[in-house]
C-alpha cells in the first residue's frame, strides 16, 4: 500500500505470522490505519454499501441455489413453490436476492455519479475507474442472467430479446450473428439449455466480480482516495485514518441504507418486480409490453430511439465502452465539479438525461406525450437523450474542459476545513 | 469550543485507549503507536501550535463512552447473528418433507416368513410377518444376553428393556428401520433359504453386523438394535408410521 | 361495500366521457384486511374463500401450487390439522400403481386414493388439451400465483370476477361464446360469471352476496399467492426496529468518534463530514462555498 505500514506485531504469533504472510498487517493498512482524506461526504459512503451488499447478494444467492433447479420444466416451480412456500426463511432469501439487485444497481449509480461529479476517474484514477466500469457491465450480465431462472414469462421473453440483439451482426456477416445466437442458446430458441448454461454463468460472474473489486480496492489504495475537493492530500493534516472515522460513518448510513432495502423486502418485495415474471414461461406466447429491469431502462431506450436494428446495437454498446474512455475524453485540469461552473450545470442534465431516458424506456415502443392537440412520441425524447448522451462525453467534456473558467482551488485540504470550520 | 484554540491550522487527533489509560492518546501525524489492538474511543482536533506528536491527553472519562461503544459493538454483533438463522435455517427440511413424514401402509399381501420394505423419511422401513417359529427364537433370549439390553422403540419409555415383546405391538407383525445402527447401511434380511449371519434376523454386509429375529443387535460392530418406529394399526393390516 | 360502489361510479362518470373501449378499466380500489404494514388475512374470509374455490372455482382452476398441509399452516385459513386431514381425505387423488402395476380399472378409469396432507389440490384436468377441449379452446389458469401475477393484484381479480353483467357499450362486439367484463383485455373473456348471489351456503351465517363471496375468494387467493405474508410483516416490524436501534448507536457513536464531546476534553472541532453538517447530505455540492 501507498502509506507507510504502521503495523507492529504484538505477539509472538502474530510476529510470526507477520513474516510469513503479512495478512493482518494488510488488513491494519487497507482498512484500518489507511489514511483517508478527512472531507469525505455522505456521496462516499456508497463504495462500503456496495462492498457489503456484494456480500449480501453472493450469499443469499449461494443458498438459494442449494434449493433451485435450473431446469427449463421445474425451474418456475422450485423458485415459486419450493423456496417461496416449502423452504425455511425461502421467502426471505429470494426476496432479499431479488430486491438486494436492484439496492445493489442504486447504490452502484449514485457511487458512479458522485465519481463524474468530483472528477474521480482523472489522473492518477484512470486504471480505478476502469476497474468500476468492468464491475459494472459484469453486473449487469450477472443481473441479466440471474432475471432469467425464475423461469417466468418476463424471465423468457427477456432473454430472447437480449440475445437476439446478437443477431443484428447478420447485417454485417450474413448468417454469422443467427450461428452466435444459436451458439448462445444450445438450441434455435431460449429454452432447457439455454437456462441451464445461464445458471452456470450467473454463478460463476460473482466471484468475477469479487476478484475485480479487490483490484477496484487496490487501484484505489495506490494514489488514495479523491475527495469533493479534487485536490490531492498534501500530507498527513488532510487524512484521518480509516478507522475508525469512516468504519463509523460508513457503518451508520450502511444501516440506513439497509432500512430502506429490508423496508423493501418485508413491505413491498414485488415493488421492482414485474407481475407477468409470476407467470411460467411459455414460448409460444409473448406478454404485451416487455420491460427490462429498471436499472437496464436507460440504455433499452437509446436501443428503441434508433430505427436501425444494427445501429441501435451499436449505439447500445457504444454507450458503455465510452465510459471506458472518459478519463481521456475530459481534458479539464480540475477534477471536482465544485470548482468546474459551467461543468456542474452540464453535470446535472446529464443525470436528468439518464432519468429521462429510463422513463421513455419504461413506457410501450409506440407512446406519446399529448399537449392538446399536439403529440410528442416518446421516441424523439430518447433520440435527444440518446444525442446528449453521446454529446456530453465526446463533445461537451473535452471542449468545456479547454474552455472553462475554473474557480481557484483551496490549498490543501485541512486548510479548506479550517476556513470552513472558523464559523 | 474555545476559539483561542483556533488560531492555527495544526490538526491533531487523540484518542484514548480503552485498555489502558497511559496509552490513551496518540497522534496520527505519528503512526507509530497507532495499532488494531487500540480501539479508538475518542477523537477530535486540536488546533494549538504544540507539538503535534504525542501529547498528554485530558483525562477521559471511560465509562460513559465506552459503555456507547461496547452497546454499538453488541447490537452489531447481535443482529450479525439473528441475521445467521434464516440462512443456516433453510438448510432444514422443508414443510414439504415434514409432511411426508407419516406414511400408512397396508401390509395384508405379507405372507409369513417375509419382509416388505417400505420408504419411510427417506430410509427403508421394514415389515416383517414373523412366524410363530421365530418368534419363540426371539422369546428365547434373556434380555441380559444381549449386548443392547434396551427396546429402542419409540412407542415405549427410553429405559424400557429389550425383551421380545418391548420390540412389537402384535407379536407377529415387526416395524424396524432398516438402518445399521453402525453406520448407517442396510441390513439384508435372512431367511431359511438364504440364511445371513447365525441369529436368523439381518446381517449387515458392510461390517458384519448380526441382528436376530427381534431386529436385536447380536454380533458385530452395531451398538444398538435396529429402532422402533412410532407406528399404530389403524385396521388389521393397516399401520401408520410417524 | 359502499366504497366500493362510490369507486365504482368514480371510475364510470369519467368512462363514458371518452371511453377508449379498446382498453380495459382500471381495477376497482378495495380495502383489504392483507393491506399495509400491520395486514393480516382476516380467517374467516380465508375459510369462506376457501368453500368457494373448493366449490365453485375448482370445476375449473387448478390450484397447484398448494397442499393441504398449508391449510393448517401458520398465516394460513386457520384449519386445524384434523380439519385439513378430513378435507384433503374429500379430494381423489391419482393413485400409485397398485400391486399388479395398474393406474386405470377395467373400465378405463384412473384409479384414485383418497389425499392426504403432503398432497397437491389436483387439478380438474389432465392437462392442457383437455382443460382447453371442455373450455371453448380457453385455459384457465392456475390460481397458485393469480394475484401477484396480475397488474392490480387482488383489486384486479376481485374486478374480474365481480365485473360481469354490465350491458356492454352501444356498437361493442361481445364475440361469440365471450362474456362482456370491462376490465379484462379486449374486454371479451371466456369465463361465465362464476358468482351469483347464493352461489354458496356459507356457514358463519355471511350472506352470499357476489361482493361478500368476491372478496372471500379473493383474500384465499392472495393467501395462496403470498402465504408467508403475515410471518413477513411480523418479522419486518422486528427487523427495522432493531435496525433502527443499532442506527441511533451508531448515530451516537459517529458523532463521538467525529468531533468528542467538548465537556469531557475541553476543545473539539467539528470534522467536516460530521453527523452535525447536515446541509452536506442531501446534495454534493452545499460546501462549495467553502
Amino acid at each position: 500500500m501507498a502509506h507507510q505500514s504502521s503495523y507492529v506485531p504484538k505477539t509472538g504469533f502474530t510476529r510470526w505470522l507477520d513474516q510469513r504472510l503479512p495478512i493482518i498487517r494488510l488488513v491494519n493498512d487497507s482498512f484500518v490505519t489507511y489514511p483517508t482524506p478527512r472531507n469525505l461526504n455522505f456521496w462516499y459512503v456508497f463504495g462500503g454499501i456496495l462492498a457489503v451488499m456484494l456480500v449480501v447478494q453472493i450469499v443469499s444467492g449461494i443458498v438459494l441455489s442449494m434449493h433451485y433447479v435450473p431446469n427449463a420444466d421445474l425451474a418456475f416451480g422450485s423458485v415459486e413453490q419450493r423456496i417461496m412456500r416449502e423452504v425455511n426463511y425461502g421467502w426471505l432469501l429470494r426476496y432479499i436476492h431479488a430486491n438486494g439487485a436492484s439496492m445493489f444497481f442504486l447504490a452502484v449509480y449514485v457511487h458512479i455519479f458522485r465519481g463524474l461529479y468530483y472528477g474521480s476517474y482523472k489522473a492518477p484514477r484512470e486504471i480505478l475507474w476502469i476497474l468500476g466500469v468492468f464491475i459494472y457491465l459484469l453486473m449487469m450480465a450477472t443481473a441479466f442472467f440471474g432475471y432469467v431462472l425464475p423461469w417466468g414469462q418476463m424471465s423468457f421473453w427477456g432473454a430472447t430479446v437480449i440475445t437476439s440483439l446478437f443477431s443484428a451482426i447478420d447485417q454485417v456477416i450474413p448468417n454469422l450473428g443467427t450461428a452466435i445466437t444459436h451458439w448462445l442458446w444450445g438450441d434455435f430458441a431460449v429454452g432447457d439449455a439455454t437456462l441451464n448454461r445461464f445458471f452456470s454463468l450467473h454463478y460463476l460472474l460473482p466471484f468475477v466480480i469479487a476478484g475485480v473489486v479487490g483490484l477496484h480496492i487496490w487501484a484505489l489504495h495506490v494514489p488514495g482516495n479523491n475527495n469533493p475537493l479534487g485536490i490531492d492530500v498534501k500530507g498527513p493534516q488532510d487524512t484521518v485514518p480509516f478507522h475508525p472515522f469512516y468504519t463509523v460513518k460508513d457503518g451508520f448510513y450502511m444501516v440506513l441504507f439497509f432500512i430502506v432495502f429490508l423496508g423493501f423486502v418485508f413491505y413491498a418485495p414485488n415493488f421492482f418486480g414485474n407481475p407477468d415474471n409470476y407467470i411460467q414461461a411459455n414460448p409460444l406466447v409473448t406478454p404485451p409490453d416487455i420491460v427490462p429491469e429498471w436499472y437496464l431502462l436507460p440504455f433499452y431506450a437509446m436501443l428503441r430511439a434508433i430505427p436501425s436494428k444494427l445501429i441501435g446495437v451499436l449505439v447500445l454498446v457504444g454507450s458503455l465502452l465510452t465510459l471506458l474512455v472518459v478519463p481521456w475524453l475530459d481534458t479539464s485540469k480540475v477534477r471536482s465539479c465544485r470548482f468546474r461552473p459551467l461543468m456542474k450545470q452540464l453535470f446535472w442534465v446529464f443525470v436528468a438525461d439518464c432519468l429521462l431516458l429510463g422513463y421513455v424506456g419504461s413506457q410501450t415502443a409506440d407512446a406519446a406525450w399529448h399537449f392538446g392537440e399536439a403529440e410528442l412520441p416518446l421516441v424523439w425524447l430518447a433520440r435527444l437523450g440518446t444525442l446528449y448522451y453521446f454529446g456530453f462525453f465526446w463533445v461537451l467534456m473535452p471542449w468545456i474542459g479547454k474552455k472553462e473558467v475554473t474557480r481557484p482551488l483551496p490549498e490543501s485540504i485541512a486548510q479548506s476545513v479550517l476556513a470552513k470550520g472558523g464559523h | 469550543m474555545g476559539p483561542a484554540h483556533k488560531s492555527a491550522g495544526r490538526l491533531k487527533i487523540y484518542a484514548a485507549s480503552c485498555r489502558n489509560p497511559l496509552h490513551n492518546r496518540l497522534s496520527i501525524l505519528a503512526f507509530s503507536s497507532y495499532g488494531p489492538r487500540y480501539f479508538i474511543a475518542g477523537a477530535r482536533l486540536a488546533t494549538t501550535d504544540e507539538d503535534t506528536t504525542l501529547a498528554n491527553a485530558t483525562s477521559p472519562e471511560p465509562t460513559r463512552r465506552d459503555f456507547l461503544y461496547i452497546a454499538t459493538g453488541a447490537a452489531a454483533t447481535v443482529g450479525v447473528g439473528l441475521a445467521a438463522w434464516p440462512f443456516v435455517d433453510q438448510m432444514n427440511p422443508t414443510s414439504a418433507v415434514l409432511a411426508m413424514a407419516s406414511i400408512e401402509v397396508d401390509v395384508s399381501a405379507i405372507r409369513p416368513g417375509q419382509q416388505v420394505i417400505f420408504k419411510w423419511r427417506g430410509h427403508p422401513l421394514f415389515v416383517r410377518r414373523r412366524t410363530a417359529k421365530e418368534v419363540a427364537e426371539a422369546r428365547a433370549v434373556p434380555p441380559s444376553d444381549l449386548p443392547d439390553g434396551l427396546a429402542r422403540n419409540a412407542n415405549l419409555t427410553d429405559t424400557a428393556p429389550a425383551t421380545d415383546a418391548n420390540r412389537t405391538i402384535k407379536p407377529e407383525w415387526l416395524v424396524v428401520v432398516g438402518v445399521c445402527t453402525h453406520l448407517g447401511c442396510t441390513p439384508t434380511v435372512s431367511t431359511p433359504q438364504s440364511p445371513q449371519g447365525s441369529y436368523g434376523g439381518w446381517l449387515c454386509h458392510c461390517h458384519g453386523s448380526e441382528y436376530d429375529t427381534a431386529g436385536r443387535i447380536r454380533k458385530g460392530p452395531a451398538p444398538q438394535n435396529l429402532a422402533v418406529p412410532p407406528y399404530a394399526f389403524t385396521g388389521p393390516t393397516k399401520i401408520k408410521i410417524g | 361495500m359502499k366504497r366500493s360502489l362510490l369507486a365504482l361510479l368514480a371510475l364510470t362518470v369519467p368512462a363514458f366521457a371518452a371511453e377508449d373501449l379498446t382498453q380495459p378499466l382500471a381495477p376497482q380500489k378495495q380495502a383489504w384486511s392483507f393491506d399495509g404494514v400491520t395486514g393480516a388475512y382476516d380467517r374467516g374470509a380465508l375459510q369462506r374463500g376457501f368453500q368457494i374455490y373448493k366449490e365453485v372455482c375448482a370445476a375449473c382452476h387448478s390450484l397447484n401450487m398448494v397442499a393441504f398441509h398449508d391449510l393448517a399452516a401458520p398465516g394460513g385459513p386457520g384449519f386445524t390439522e384434523a380439519q385439513a386431514k378430513v378435507i384433503a381425505a374429500s379430494y381423489k387423488i391419482p393413485a400409485e400403481p397398485n400391486d399388479r402395476g395398474e393406474i386405470f380399472d377395467e373400465k378405463g378409469n384412473r384409479l384414485t386414493r383418497p389425499g392426504i396432507l403432503a398432497d397437491h389440490f389436483p387439478p380438474p384436468f389432465a392437462n392442457e388439451q383437455a382443460a382447453r377441449a371442455s373450455n371453448g379452446g380457453a385455459l384457465p389458469p392456475d390460481l397458485s400465483l393469480i394475484v401477484k401475477a396480475r397488474q392490480g393484484g387482488p383489486d384486479y381479480v376481485y374486478s374480474i370476477i365481480t365485473g360481469f353483467n354490465q350491458k356492454p357499450p352501444r356498437g361493442f362486439a361481445v364475440q361469440e361464446g365471450k362474456y362482456y367484463n370491462p376490465y379484462f383485455a379486449g374486454r371479451n373473456i371466456s369465463m361465465p360469471p362464476p358468482l351469483n348471489q347464493g352461489s354458496v351456503t356459507f356457514s358463519d351465517g355471511t350472506p352470499p352476496t357476489v361482493a361478500n363471496e368476491a372478496k372471500a375468494v379473493v383474500t384465499f387467493l392472495s393467501w395462496a399467492s403470498e402465504p408467508q405474508l403475515e410471518a413477513r410483516h411480523r418479522l419486518g416490524m422486528q427487523v427495522l426496529a432493531f435496525l433502527v436501534l443499532v442506527a441511533g448507536l451508531l448515530f451516537l457513536s459517529y458523532r463521538k468518534i467525529w468531533h468528542g464531546k467538548p465537556e469531557d476534553e475541553g476543545v473539539a472541532h467539528d470534522l467536516p463530514g460530521s453527523p452535525t453538517e447536515k446541509a452536506e447530505v442531501g446534495d454534493p455540492d452545499t460546501l462549495s462555498g467553502g
